[in-house]
């Protein structure tokens, strides 16, 4: 199996954000930046499914500025064998960047598209799901398991109320969710190796797609702050503030 | 102008978050009509019609919808998007699983999550997280939405729409629904209860887990929710999950014991009414958002909490 690993240069997931006092965005100059955590999950399933014989090459996609190009070094890392920077300095919506990968899935024809289930910066939980719809092809969100058994790719997916099991014929969608795999970090000699791994490098205007926001932000702003209460000197305390407050 | 609203149940019952969506649709404008889609769920369609403010309810009864997989209801909602303006569903896994879908078909930019609708193309959503709250405008033709049901009052009850039938055309689909593992619980589900308690991982281990947390949850008739950590180091199961990358919750009251409130943590639960801390770690940031904090060890706290109750 071939599979393509989309991945995505995210505000660390350490990092305070903080809202841009002109309320246009949030402040991202001199932040560290990193992998999306859930791309990184994404990345290493792959690297699994390689490593137990499944799957024959991973091609690690980032569209995004020329830094992006960092974000696939990780994945090439982490075990990818090659990557596709797609550049450019715009903030690409979901639905572009589903139609981007469209026609990059039709030049690669891999079987299996990996990707994390949201990214940490815009929340948006989209790009897998729309990337289905626009190939065509079935979808397993929010997986906790990945299994090929022979031509039909069994995916136990993270639902409101437990686990629900979904079998998918022929080139799928997974979306991955948190407790699929625990990432690996990649070693130094793996690091100096993907250094060789070559990326092609193309530019958003190669491919044939509109990709013209659809949103416009009208602001960006603080949540409202929580005020931090009291401390109780002990259980009796705490139970006579909650009677009090009508919470019990 | 017309909403259509994708109703959330389980063939059998229709959950809270449906009444929730159909106010937030509400907001947005025009008729409002529910679709639910299902197997065998006429209860579910009748159910729908008596939530106050729905025009009529579109009932659509095939094999292939019984699970609500996110390409039959792709092929079953895109078709019937030509009569409305706008498709809400809750921002549930059912939600979040079909929607991309039903957008991308659409050609349109989807709105996540969204916490405000403000008049008929202008929304609220929160992103990174919850640490900032974006305001933005569609310039899209057709709006699809999923909706926060912490953010909006459930609707009521007092209407009585008709309920008209739809039908799923017939096509090739290429996922199929294998099996499931729905937890049975007797306790209210976590999303919809008006107590929670959580553990976090100071908890130690599953046994302390359950040990200390499920009497108090008990005594208080609460849902059992957990941190990240305790999740992910094996305490509790996932769907017990409350965070960023978990549920979203605002009960009137939410105990925190042994959580020490990492950033996605309290995004999910920072909108409850009473937040309680019990943690011994008196700079735990539990303690920034908790009405009332006590520091404490909590395997003699919880206890005596769950005694003096």
């Amino acid at each position: 199996m071939k599979v393509l690993v989309p991945v995505k240069r995210v505000i660390d997931y350490n990092v305070k954000v903080r809202v841009k006092p002109d309320q246009t965005g949030v402040d991202l100059a001199n932040v560290k930046m990193s992998m999306n955590p859930f791309d990184e999950i994404s990345v290493e399933e792959a690297v699994r499914m390689k490593e137990a014989g499944t799957v024959t090459e991973i091609i690690a996609v980032s569209i995004g500025p020329q830094q992006a190009q960092e974000t696939i070094r990780t994945a090439l890392a982490m075990g990818a064998d090659r990557g596709i920077l797609v550049k450019t300095d715009e903030t690409l919506e979901p639905l572009a960047v589903a139609k981007i990968l469209k026609s990059i899935a039709e030049a690669e024809n891999p079987d299996l598209v990996i990707l994390g289930k949201q990214a940490i910066d815009d929340d948006c939980n989209q790009t897998g799901q729309m990337l289905g719809a626009l190939l065509g092809w079935p979808q397993g969100t929010f997986a906790s398991e990945v299994k090929k058994d022979g031509e039909v790719l069994h995916v136990t997916r993270e639902v409101d109320g437990g686990l629900q099991t979904v079998a998918l014929t022929g080139p799928a969608i997974v979306t991955v969710d948190l407790r699929l795999n625990e990432p690996r970090y990649a070693s130094l000699p793996n690091i100096m190796k993907a250094k060789k791994k070559p990326i092609d490098m193309k530019e958003v205007a190669e491919y044939d797609v509109e990709i013209a926001n659809r949103l416009t932000v009208v602001k960006v702003t603080e949540p409202p702050v929580r005020e931090a209460g009291e401390k109780v000197e002990d259980v009796a305390t705490l139970v006579e503030k909650l009677k009090t407050a009508g919470a019990v | 102008m017309a909403v259509l609203v994708i109703a959330e149940h389980d063939n059998a019952s229709l959950t809270d978050a449906t009444h929730k969506t159909v106010t937030a649709a509400g907001r947005f404008g025009g008729d409002v009509d529910v679709l639910v889609a299902g197997e065998g769920a006429g209860a579910v369609a009748e159910a729908a019609a008596k939530i106050s403010g729905v025009r009529k309810v579109l009932h659509a009864d095939a094999a292939p919808l019984k699970k609500q997989l996110a390409e039959a209801m792709e092929a079953l909602v895109v078709p019937m998007m030509d009569n409305y303006d706008a498709v809400f569903a809750p921002a549930t896994t059912m939600g979040k699983n079909v929607m991309p879908r039903i957008a991308a078909k659409l050609d349109v930019m989807q709105l996540s999550d969204i916490t405000d609708v403000q008049g008929s193309d202008t929304f609220e959503r929160p992103i990174y997280a919850g640490n900032a709250i974006m305001t933005v405008t569609s310039g899209d033709a057709k709006k699809v939405v999923t909706v926060r049901g912490t953010a909006f009052e459930a609707a009521g009850e007092d209407g009585s729409a008709a309920v008209e039938t739809v039908d799923l055309a017939d096509g090739d689909l290429k996922s199929a629904f294998v099996s499931e593992e729905i937890v049975e619980s007797d306790r209210p589900e976590l999303t919809a209860a008006k107590r929670i308690v959580s553990g976090g991982r100071a908890l130690g281990s599953a046994e302390e887990f359950n040990r200390v947390i499920e009497p108090l949850a008990d005594k208080l008739g609460a849902a059992v929710g957990a941190s990240r950590a305790a999740v992910d180091a094996g305490y509790a199961p996932n769907d017990y999950q409350v965070g960023q990358t978990g549920k979203i919750v605002a009960p009137e009251l939410y105990i925190a014991v042994g959580i020490s409130g990492a950033i996605q943590h309290l995004a999910g639960m920072k909108d409850s009414k009473v937040i309680v801390a019990i943690n011994k770690d008196e700079e735990a940031p539990i303690f920034q958002v908790a009405d009332y904090g006590l520091v404490a060890d909590l395997f003699s706290a919880v206890p005596e909490l769950t005694g003096a109750l």
